[in-house]
């Protein structure tokens, strides 16, 4: 039968891509769906205003793993890399860090600075070793978990005894007890307080978010880049891999359902009623969305459905996208400095202040934000001379009360703008059109279950051997031939290829029960 | 409601007024917050009522759920083992339920009430986990455990008594079928169900017309042998049937600590409520798993020698030399209607196929002196007590 496949990989985001591209090097006949028209997912370039395109959703490139780079020999280029972090000042005065170097504060901030990068690196580098390959499940008598959970403990041990025990001490901690010990300068401490808040419903007081600063520097010890062309490039460069190994790549095909008979996937039916064929069925959607919309509680266990049901995924990130007709003037930064990324988090209580709100279902009148002006280094995304500016503006709940109606959403964008004005007083005239992503447009437009980029907070809760749910790590989940590959499971959100990477290999293996 | 509104204390059922004053004996136990009669004024007589006329239970402190929903039929279909989509409006299944890891919870009963209305009955109460397993349907549960009485009547001269109570057409209700009824202006449901396995009938009713009922049924009942009866009778009719009780013979599997110490429904004999043809049911992969390997338990139903109820024994393999413990009694009586030393026990696989003969250790006391007798016993397959009239329809007029 021609509709019969060895593997069928739903959503073509950047994990289904590299998931589905490594399963075609290995031989398989797969076939991708994707719902929307570009492949993707949440890295995509795409138009919003006439002449000015973006990068939708994720807009600057941390971790792109050098194994999935190898594995499908990707040649990425990038606009710009190893990009600097500026944190912006009122007064012109703005602080800088990238790697372990950092300017704009006092000496004493400097040498701090950078003995805690060196920390927070050697501790991020024991996660990102952790990243590569599928986590190890507990309880099981399987020998190749036992010796890599061994591994993982080894691996903490080897940091010596005094490291050891710092970093079992602050990887549940807050971000904000820790910088308030270390740091004297405010926007010091605001911009790594955004680092580590950034895209959770998290503020710099909340409990683990250390971890999600660790997470952040894992792919590559910080390191941020810009691809060429916006995100939608390296998707398009996944995709030409995909191909390549033979994948059949078919978008404009969301998938209703994951047909599922006496107890194992057997295929999956579009909303056009087409149906496929295949007993392995992989999704890059979230383990939400997979199970609850695609699979359905019917066919899965009572206690397994209310894990999933439970995952923490509250969006609580927006994106804001300005069309110019000019880069905006802001005191103190020269001209290149536009093509760095700028950050607007006064200090530490400011970005905890912008949070409070959101506890409550209430977006943050004065929100935090993480500004780049891709089109500073990439002209391809704006006509010549404009710019476009791309900014992840928090904190915006997915479930903001009252809803995210017009008024809501348009008291949120003058939040953001009034928020960049302070700096960029030119701002609002430099506006050409405008464009507001809130969680509830995210979930519409990228399929993620509350909006959420990651699939899923990245807390301890739901790291490592309960991502996403206990019972269901290495990507396999208690129904036979399902799979997940998104960033729902182990190691996360980012595009970073990792997660689609194990799945992949979890899946030649022929899975891995135990 | 304020904490003053809350009742506190033993709850009484709507029948309290009407037991109180048939009560000499005053023995009344907990039974899900509600107070329950041991014994109204002697066990064996009230057992005798419900082998040779009608004995009557309160069992309104039955667990009692209302399920309804579009979606109802396929979450009551994933909750338990059996395929409910057999079950038609009017009909009545017995149901066992596991947990993700499919050892039992609980067994009970589901009414078929009306096309996708349903009501789940048990001992115990569920509500934290039939909630758990209603996520991702559109499905609504109440329980109506206050709201609905209840009452079992039971015994050869049921069908009679409520046939002089006027319910029309009752002859045609067959085993594990219901039938709506009017009475004084309310619903009256009768089910042909129980847990005595004996001809018999289940009354349920709005709590409001509770002992109007009572009064007309025993009104009906006067020349039948009507009598009200309490825990211990119906126990030791239900051990007689074979039938199983939460807490006795099975531990339900969310009040285990220990591994091990709860059970699959192959482990309790209830291999034909399981249904693999069907779509899934939870428990279904893990029962799947021990169908493969084999299970770590039988229930088995044993029929001693002599006249000495092998409360709490052990079970051995053999009499003498290299004596094993096998397993153990969770049920044990005397059967008067079968003249039989009876008991339910769990042994180890292999052990306990029906035919095989076992050993039960059974301590007595004779004048404060302990004694001990090794009493051989049979694993039978079939109830102790089966009567043709249980199943006859109509049934003959006692």
């Amino acid at each position: 039968m021609t509709d019969r496949y060895d593997a069928i990989v739903v959503g073509a985001g950047h994990n289904g891509l590299v998931c589905a591209a490594l399963l075609g090097k290995a031989g398989k006949r797969v076939l991708l769906l994707e719902a929307n028209r570009q492949v993707g997912g949440a890295a995509v370039t795409r138009p919003f205003a006439d002449g000015y395109s973006v990068s939708a959703a994720a807009h600057l490139l941390y971790q792109l793993q050098p194994d999935v780079q190898k594995d499908l020999k990707l040649n990425l280029k990038m606009a710009a890399d190893n990009m600097s972090t500026i944190v912006l000042s009122a007064d012109g005065q703005h602080v800088r860090y990238c790697g372990d170097q950092v300017s704009g504060v006092r000496q004493k901030d400097v040498a701090k600075f950078a003995e805690f990068h060196k920390r927070m690196a050697r501790y991020s580098d024991l996660l990102r070793t952790a990243f590569n390959k599928p986590p190890p499940r507990l309880g099981t008598t399987n020998k190749k978990d036992l010796f890599s959970l061994a591994r993982l403990g080894f691996d903490v041990r080897r940091l010596g005894k005094i490291e050891m025990r710092e970093f079992l001490r602050l990887i549940g901690m807050n971000i904000y007890d820790e910088l308030f010990e270390r740091f004297d300068s405010p926007l010091l401490k605001g911009g790594l307080s955004l680092d580590a808040v950034l895209g959770t419903h998290l503020g710099p007081r909340s409990p683990n978010t250390i971890m999600t600063y660790l997470y952040r520097l894992a792919g590559n010890r910080g390191r941020i880049a810009s691809p060429a062309g916006g995100m939608g490039s390296v998707s398009d460069a996944l995709a030409q891999a995909a191909r390549a190994a033979g994948v059949t790549i078919r978008t404009d095909m969301p998938v209703k359902r994951i047909v599922v008979e006496n107890g194992r996937v057997t295929g999956v039916e579009t909303e056009g009623g087409e149906k496929f064929f295949s007993l392995t069925i992989v999704s890059n959607a979230d383990p939400r969305r997979t199970i609850m919309k695609l699979v359905g509680a019917r066919h899965l266990e009572t206690r397994f459905i209310q894990r999933i049901n439970n995952i923490r995924m509250r969006g609580n990130a927006a994106k804001l996208h300005l069309a110019l007709d000019g880069l905006p003037t802001i005191d103190g930064l020269a001209r290149k400095d536009f093509g760095e990324r700028l950050l607007i988090a006064a200090d530490e209580n400011y970005v905890e202040r912008a949070f409070n709100p959101a506890k409550y279902g209430e977006s943050s009148p004065s929100p935090v934000l993480e500004l780049t002006f891709p089109s500073f280094r990439d002209e391809s995304l704006a006509p010549s001379g404009k710019h476009v500016m791309s900014a992840i503006v928090q904190y915006a709940p997915y479930n903001l009360k009252g809803g995210w109606n017009e008024a809501a959403r348009e008291r949120f964008k003058q939040a953001a703008i009034k928020a960049i004005s302070q700096y960029a007083p030119d701002i609002e005239q430099r506006i050409v059109a405008s464009e507001l992503l809130t969680p509830a447009d995210i979930e519409r437009e990228f399929h993620m279950t509350g909006g959420h980029w990651h699939h899923g907070e990245l807390t301890l809760d739901q790291f490592l051997f309960v991502r996403p749910v206990a019972g269901a790590a290495q990507y396999q989940m208690p129904l036979d031939g399902l799979y997940l590959c998104g960033a729902g499971t182990h190691p996360g959100g980012g595009v970073s290829g990792a997660a689609g990477r194990n799945a992949a290999r979890v899946i030649l293996s022929g899975g891995n029960r135990a | 409601m304020s904490i003053s509104e809350v009742p506190q204390g033993r709850l009484r059922t709507p029948f309290y007024s009407r037991l109180q004053k048939l009560d000499t004996l005053n023995t009344w136990h907990e039974w899900k917050g509600y107070s329950s009669a041991d014994a109204l004024y002697c066990a064996e007589t009230e057992y005798f009522a419900i082998r040779n006329a009608t004995g009557v239970f309160d069992l309104t402190p039955m667990t009692k759920y209302r399920i309804t929903g579009p979606d109802a039929l396929d979450y009551l279909d994933r909750l338990v083992t059996r395929d409910m989509r057999k079950i038609k409006p009017g009909r009545v299944a017995y149901a066992v339920w596991c947990n993700d890891q499919g050892q039992v919870i609980d067994d009970g009963t589901i009414f078929h009430l009306r096309e996708g209305e349903y009501r789940l009955c048990s001992q115990e109460r569920h509500f934290a986990w039939l909630t758990a397993a209603a996520i991702g349907f559109d499905v609504s549960i109440v329980v109506e455990t206050a709201e609905i009485a209840a009452l079992a009547v039971q015994g050869p001269t049921s069908f009679s008594v409520l046939s002089r109570m006027g319910l029309e057409g009752l002859g045609d209700l067959k085993p594990f079928g219901l039938m709506h009824f009017e009475f004084e202006g309310a619903e009256l449901l009768v089910s042909r169900t129980g847990y005595t396995g004996d001809l018999g009938y289940e009354v349920w009713i709005a709590a409001e017309k509770a002992e109007a009922l009572w009064d007309a049924l025993f009104d009906a009942g006067k020349l039948h042998g009507i009598r009200p009866i309490g825990t211990s009778a119906l126990d030791l009719a239900r051990i007689e049937a074979g039938y199983l009780a939460a807490f006795e013979d099975f531990l339900p599997a969310d009040t285990t600590v220990r591994t091990g110490r709860s059970r699959s429904p192959f482990e309790l004999g209830l291999d034909w409520l399981v249904d693999f043809k069907k779509p899934n049911f939870n428990g279904r992969r893990a029962l799947a798993e021990e169908k493969r390997n084999g299970s770590t338990w039988r229930l088995v139903k044993l029929d001693i020698e002599g006249n000495k109820p092998a409360h709490h024994s052990y079970i051995y393999a053999k009499e003498k030399r290299n004596r094993k413990e096998i397993g153990f009694i969770t049920s044990a009586a005397w059967s008067p209607v079968c003249k039989q030393n009876i008991a339910l026990g769990t042994v180890r696989m292999p052990h306990g196929k029906p035919g095989d003969t076992v050993w039960v250790e059974i301590f007595y006391q004779r004048e404060m002196h302990w004694t001990r007798v090794m009493a051989k016993a049979v694993v039978v397959d079939k109830p102790f007590w089966f009567p043709p009239r249980r199943s006859l329809t109509p049934p003959a007029p006692y």
